[in-house]
């Protein structure tokens, strides 16, 4: 298994090949359709991310020493962006989640997105993929 | 340029006056069609703020010295101008407030002290949550109950059962002149006719309905209309509530403070006549100024004009957008409905569609507009939605159309 920076890095090569803002937001689209969907019966209101405008769902297992994400979102490119987040965070340990940053998302674009107000929530969605990894570091 | 219209805008020349509308957004012509959340603001009242706090900047009301009287007598002919506008009876009817929230929340905290828990009050269901929250509150101080009128697929209220709902306690009636969230011109002729003859007052949320249609007040019979000055080419910040003055007197005073008394004293104070017993602190002055500049500008273009060419672009877009396919509008009276479509493409989040129509320089609105009971109605988390003002285009409608169908490739 690759690890954070690996994959970070693997992301910021695919992302590069597009020139314009239309073939990114394809590509995300497409990679929305590839996220591990979280099991319906986890689409609680314990497990929401809420942002203004879309619902994301997010659910943290704990296996062998790797937390592993589910997720989902009523939006597709919201569904596309937590996609490439779970690409990163999950199946790695807790703490390498915890120490990761998460400056790659500048790099392919994102970081229009990354503005608190934004109405996507991404920041929460990282904070949330970090809690998990914090509730999980005491195991 | 609009051969058909009974009225001509000279569109070259209104679309100068506004600054914002030359610029670019992510490398596109900005195509702003979120007008229903704020519109954007011409030369002439950019220019009034700027002669204000370069000219004559002075707190009002207060000063002896020559700007404060400068200051104060600008201040006094836009409450003049507001007054005139929407040909309420006296000036001091006209209350300056922060915008349309603040008028409201001014309105219910008064109810607050006037009502009990044998009293009534009714809320439609397409209300925008700023007259559905500051009632809430109020009835929870008073134990009042709270009704609504509900509303129907098309987007209309149901006006009979709003007279089942109507009864001897009823004390007031709030509900919006047209819905923010749909477009809808409610029939209030008929709700304050209804209203009254039951014995109980109307507040009439016209934040929506200003823009568009000149109200008046005196001829509508209307209790207190609340309208916003940013939706009408006028500063953020800014708003007015009018009311009858017997009704004005009789509701306690919201904020405490300067301005607002006739007498301090610690055993007890009396409070100023109207308009300053609600106009506590300074007030926003060079906004309530440049919200009179805006009532001009607007009122030189003419609002008999602006509705003809809005319906027009209404018209036009709607048309456009049903070709599209896999669109459903939500409020579907075009003629009841002022400048705004609401919709959604089938199998598509309105927050996917705003967000790549943002790529392509087209600014609209997304989400539950602040009206989720609307949205809970209809079971869904949002929708787009595209507001029209005068200095819009139908070539900007195309550019529109031919982005949601990009956008709708994409996506689907």
């Amino acid at each position: 298994m690759s690890d954070i920076k690996e994959i970070q890095e693997e992301i910021v090569d695919e992302f590069s090949m597009f020139d314009d803002w239309m073939q990114r937001y394809e590509y995300m689209i497409e990679l929305g359709k590839s996220l591990p969907i979280i099991d319906e019966k986890y689409k609680t209101k314990d497990n929401i991310i809420k942002g203004c405008q879309s619902q994301v769902w997010v659910r943290a297992d704990f296996e062998e020493g790797k937390v592993i994400f589910t997720a989902d979102s009523d939006a597709i490119i919201t569904k596309g962006i937590i996609a490439i987040l779970i690409r990163v965070f999950s199946n790695q340990t807790p703490e390498a989640i915890m120490n990761a940053d998460t400056d790659f998302l500048d790099e392919i674009g994102l970081k229009d997105h990354l503005s608190p107000t934004r109405a996507n929530g991404l920041v929460s969605m990282i904070k949330q993929l970090k809690m998990y990894a914090i509730a999980y570091s005491n195991h | 340029m609009q051969e058909t219209s009974k009225h001509t805008l000279d569109m070259n020349k209104i679309r100068a006056d506004f600054p914002i509308l030359q610029r670019k957004i992510n490398g596109k012509p900005l195509v702003y069609f979120d007008n229903a959340a704020t519109s954007q603001t011409p030369q002439q009242v950019i220019d009034a703020i700027v002669h204000y706090y370069s000219d004559y900047n002075a707190n009002i009301h207060r000063g002896v010295h020559s700007l404060s009287q400068i200051a104060t007598d600008a201040y006094e002919q836009a409450r003049e101008k507001i007054r005139s506008h929407f040909n309420a009876e006296h000036v001091h009817e006209i209350i300056f407030t922060a915008g349309t929230t603040h008028a409201i929340n001014l309105v219910a905290h008064g109810y607050s002290q006037l009502l009990n828990e044998q009293d009534e009050v009714i809320v439609s269901a397409m209300e925008h949550h700023s007259n559905i929250v500051p009632w809430q509150m109020m009835c929870e101080k008073t134990g009042a109950k709270l009704k609504v009128i509900p509303m129907t697929e098309n987007g209309e209220l149901e006006l009979d059962t709003f007279d089942q709902l109507l009864n001897d306690n009823t004390k007031l009636v709030f509900v919006n002149h047209v819905s923010n969230a749909l477009g809808t011109i409610n029939p209030i002729e008929e709700i304050i006719e209804k209203t009254h003859a039951v014995g109980a007052k109307v507040l009439i949320d016209g934040a929506q309905a200003a823009p568009h249609i000149k109200a008046d007040v005196q001829a509508l019979d209307i209790d207190y209309y609340t309208v916003s000055a940013h939706k009408m080419c006028g500063p953020t910040g800014v708003g007015v509530l009018y009311g009858k003055q017997e009704l004005l007197e009789a509701l306690p005073p919201y904020q405490g403070g300067g301005e607002m008394i006739a007498e301090v004293d610690f055993e007890k104070t009396t409070y100023a006549g109207l308009p300053h017993k609600f106009e506590a602190g300074t007030p926003n002055i060079s906004g309530g100024i440049a919200f009179g500049v805006a009532l001009d500008y607007m009122n030189k273009i003419g609002f008999d004009a602006i509705a003809d060419y809005e319906m027009e672009l209404l018209v036009y877009a709607t048309n456009q957008l049903n070709e599209v396919g896999d669109v459903r509008i939500y409020g579907t009276a075009v003629e009841q409905k002022t400048a705004v479509i609401s919709f959604n493409i089938e199998g598509i989040h309105s927050y996917d569609i705003g967000t790549l129509l943002d790529k392509m320089g087209i600014a609209v609105r997304t989400g539950h507009h602040c009206a989720q009971p609307i949205m809970k109605f209809y079971k869904i988390p949002g929708t787009v939605r595209a507001s029209f003002s005068f200095y819009n285009t139908k070539e900007e409608i195309d550019a529109f159309i031919e982005a949601v169908k990009k956008a709708k490739s994409m996506l689907l």
